[in-house]
């Protein structure tokens, strides 16, 4: 075993514990009395270094532990939150995270010293009057902090010390006397975890090793094998032979993060012998246990008196685990639930389970058709064989819907930078702004989640650059000052819905026909024909830019289309909503799955194509005397509105065959607002497809999404019926 | 003895001899993963002209083209002996392209391979061989499969 099996770990939860820096950093901005905030940014950046310093990366572990000082002088009182300060630690939060990255890609932190940002946090601490030097800046503020914890480890400790009660074997009592003999120290320790902690095994293999550094461990129980399988409860108790003083081991142990205490004691040949040897079968009754501990506290007292000593003075590190543990726990009702039954599983394992049932969904298909064909006979055999196969057709679908579920989080974990984003562009863009999330916990495909954040965060960018107005000329317009951004999230049908806008300037339809007349974007005559939606289009195409000067923020003409095309690729689409003075909403639309739908199967030419459920509004038998033209394109009436029809037997270069030229099926598929009519051939019934993709061989045009395995091992092509608008 | 046995072995690549029209070519069997008989191809709308269309191979959805057209050579005509080659080169996937029929395998040493026949060329066909080897009963022109499948994507 060594570190580097536990790099998936500290990756997640330095996210986890930067993530929460950044929320609650942003909070103390508006906010520079909050304790909750205070205590909890000095628990993430504790952990913070207890993990970089485990995992041995030193620069992070120097850049966190300043960073640490800073909130223990703030938490001390010695200092204030000011909005200079506010703006040092989302640097030096930048760079943690800057580390991060770097081990996340090389799996090392890198050469960047960061010595400005230490520089200029030390800066900070010594103008706030703490009077120690920068490495031992926070020590007075942690002893300050300490006693009240220590106290409470201290009294906690005599009945935490499960060490004393486990039966030690001959041999082992006889290593441990001749260690005495040979003047090494014999250490029993009980070690408690965190109860939140998702992975206590790592966290006591992290502790065995710090141990083992320093001395021998000869007793653990559970045993080594148990806690490294997680048979354990949330501690453990070790005996340990070494020559280094007590106070070195207990620090070493609680260097590790999330370990909420440790109790221990130095032993000496009589207790050695009489360990585990009280009276009660006291491991279960904790009545019991404390009774026979009240019995052997007298004549270890002198030892426990010297363990509560240590824990008062010890390094202060473990005095800060429990005061901000203890800290954490005061503020936990008012937050968000800690822990949820939760597992955590490689998202590779879920697709693996996904891919499986889209294979069991093929395979049912080939057995419904194989089923199909057989009862034409009406006995009763195939009756049974039908039965069973629609049972299975209900068992399947249910399947899917499940493992989707299980692969959808909340879009949170995508939006969650974005206040953070606005509050830096505040500052660059001397702009007032406000963002509103809603519906953080609408949940989506955890593969479109991971996507989407780089396509929102562009429309979010363009908001405050472009659409927003600067503060005088919003109050010339007599709106308020600070500009509102928001970001509404919901489901809808099939769809999850995302709308990005802000109550800014708008999208001046004008403005962008003289613009893309004077690029010769368009002919001219072509671009004044144009309609309002038509002219807003051209804002997604590739290379049309209506920055006037170029910014770092947006405006280097991969703007729009990027997201459009970013959002397409996750097979959903992007429209605007805009009113000149009002403000503009990017309207975001997203499939809630990508792998397995619910289709149309339609015959087009003699050839299969399928067309999803979650487009199609109805399906119409139009006489083809009704058809007319208009603007040489045809159109149908249908329940008083005006409805294009879309050949697709045209679209498809679909081979000729005889067609019934009385009637056509049509196909009424909607997009938002829009509808259109498909003509098909035939209509070959309902049936859930697979989504398989062409490849990247063959290019074809946008209309075909992709492709499909049907029940006789026959390919289907699957018609992306929003590109037909 | 060890090293002289590697030596012999780099020396010598093994070919599968496919027939097109009236010629034979030779296609480096490290690209090959499999070779299957002719099934049904569904059409795919407004690809390049030299793709057939995709197929179900096992479960997977695999493109077919048609070496022929790509190289410049009259349309297909499918007998029993057509088969599809399905090729797999790194990342890309997998890709299938037809021939008329599998003649046999041929193992070739570097000797009987002739690289240099891009200058002779007379049309555009000669830019997806990579060299001709010299077998028993004639000439094998030795299909350069990235070229060919590399060009695709343009």
């Amino acid at each position: 075993m060594d570190v580097g099996q536990y790099l998936g770990i500290f990756l997640d939860e330095s996210q986890e514990h930067i993530q929460a820096l950044n929320d609650n950093l942003l909070t103390l901005e508006q906010d520079p009395e909050n304790e909750d905030s205070i205590n909890e940014i000095f628990r993430a950046a504790h952990s913070l270094k207890g993990m970089a310093g485990t995992m041995g990366y030193k620069r992070l572990q120097r850049l966190t532990h300043d960073t640490e000082d800073v909130f223990s002088a703030i938490r001390g009182g010695q200092m204030k939150v000011t909005s200079n300060l506010i703006d040092i630690l989302f640097q030096a939060l930048d760079a943690i995270q800057g580390y991060v990255d770097t081990i996340r890609d090389s799996s090392d932190e890198g050469e960047d010293d960061n010595e400005s940002i230490i520089a200029e946090l030390n800066k900070f601490l010594e103008g706030g009057g703490t009077p120690a030097p920068a490495e031992g800046g926070g020590g007075a503020a942690e002893e300050a902090a300490s006693p009240e914890a220590a106290e409470d480890s201290s009294s906690a400790g005599n009945d935490k010390a499960v060490y004393r009660t486990l039966a030690l074997e001959e041999a082992q009592k006889d290593v441990m006397k001749d260690a005495i003999v040979a003047d090494k120290k014999v250490y029993g320790f009980t070690v408690y975890i965190d109860e939140s902690c998702m992975l206590k095994a790592a966290r006591a293999f992290l502790v065995f090793k710090a141990v083992e550094e320093l001395g021998e461990i000869i007793v653990s129980d559970p045993s080594s094998q148990d806690i490294e399988d997680e048979k354990f409860d949330f501690s453990f108790s070790i005996f340990v032979i070494t020559g280094e003083p007590m106070d070195k081991v207990v620090a070493a142990i609680k260097s590790v993060s999330e370990i909420v205490e440790v109790c221990g004691e130095e032993y000496n040949e009589e207790m050695v012998d009489n360990n585990g040897a009280a009276p009660s079968a006291g491991e279960s009754a904790s009545a019991e246990a404390e009774a026979s501990q009240g019995a052997e506290e007298t004549a270890a007292a002198a030892e426990s008196a010297e363990v509560s000593v240590e824990h008062t003075t010890a390094a202060a590190p473990q005095a800060e685990t429990s005061a901000s543990s203890a800290a954490s726990k005061k503020a936990a009702p008012a937050k968000k639930p800690v822990a949820s039954q939760t597992v955590r599983v490689d998202i590779e394992k879920l697709d693996i389970l996904m891919n499986l049932v889209s294979e069991l969904i093929i395979a049912k298909n080939a057995l419904v058709s194989s089923a199909a064909q057989m009862s034409g006979g009406s006995n009763s055999e195939s009756q049974v064989i039908t039965e069973n196969v629609e049972y299975l057709e209900s068992v399947t679908t249910n399947l899917h819907e499940s493992v989707m579920k299980v692969r959808m989080v909340p879009i949170e974990s995508a939006l969650q930078r974005f206040p953070r984003m606005i509050r830096d562009l505040e500052k660059k863009l001397g702009k007032r702004m406000q963002l509103t999330i809603t519906g953080e916990e609408t949940e989506l495909d955890r593969t479109v989640v991971d996507q989407i954040g780089d396509p929102l965060m562009h429309l979010l960018r363009n908001s405050a650059d472009h659409g927003l107005e600067t503060p005088d000329v919003r109050s010339e317009r007599g709106k308020p000052e600070t500009g509102s951004i928001f970001l509404n999230a919901y489901q809808e049908g099939n769809n999850v819905i995302i709308e990005v806008g802000d109550d800014g300037n708008g999208i001046d339809v004008e403005a962008v026909r003289r613009k893309i007349i004077e690029r010769n974007f368009i002919p001219e005559e072509q671009a004044l024909q144009m309609n309002d939606k038509e002219v807003i289009d051209v804002l997604f195409d590739p290379g049309f830019s209506m920055a006037k000067k170029v910014t770092d923020i947006s405006g280097r003409g991969v703007g729009l289309d990027v997201v459009k095309s970013n959002i397409e690729q996750l097979g959903g689409d992007v429209e605007v909503k805009t009113k000149l003075g009002e403000g503009s909403t990017f309207i975001v639309r997203l499939p809630l799955t990508l792998a397995i739908i619910q289709a149309l199967m339609v015959l087009v030419g003699g050839e299969k194509y399928a067309i999803a459920l979650g487009n199609i509004q109805t399906i119409e038998d139009i006489p083809v005397s009704e058809i007319r033209l208009v603007e040489n394109k045809e159109v149908i009436q249908l329940r008083g509105s005006v409805i294009p029809i879309i050949r697709l037997s045209d679209m498809l270069d679909a081979p000729e065959v005889e067609r019934d030229n009385e009637n056509l099926i049509i196909v009424v598929v909607k997009k938002g607002d829009s509808l259109a009519g498909l003509v098909v051939d035939e209509l070959m019934g309902q049936q859930e497809v697979v989504i398989k993709s062409l490849g990247k061989y063959i290019n074809t045009s946008r209309i075909i999404s992709g492709a499909t395995i049907l029940g006789d091992g026959e390919v289907a092509l699957i018609i992306d019926s929003n590109a037909l608008f | 003895m060890a090293d002289e046995l590697r030596i012999i072995d780099n020396d010598v690549t093994q070919y599968i001899v496919v027939g097109l029209g009236n010629e034979q070519y030779g296609i480096d069997i490290k690209y090959i993963d499999n070779i299957v008989r002719m099934q049904r191809i569904t059409r795919v709308p407004k690809s390049s002209e030299y793709f057939r269309g995709v197929i179900n191979l096992r479960g997977e959805v695999v493109p077919v083209m048609s070496l022929r057209i790509k190289m410049g050579l009259p349309e297909d005509e499918i007998t029993g002996r057509s088969r599809i080659i399905i090729l797999k080169v790194d990342q890309s996937g997998s890709i299938g392209v037809l021939v008329d029929e599998v003649k046999k395998v041929y193992n070739l040493r570097a000797d009987d391979v002739e690289d240099n026949v891009s200058h002779d060329s007379k049309s555009g066909v000669q830019s997806f061989i990579s060299g001709v080897g010299k077998v028993e009963n004639g000439l094998v022109s030795l299909l350069d499969i990235s070229t060919i499948i590399g060009e695709v994507d343009i």
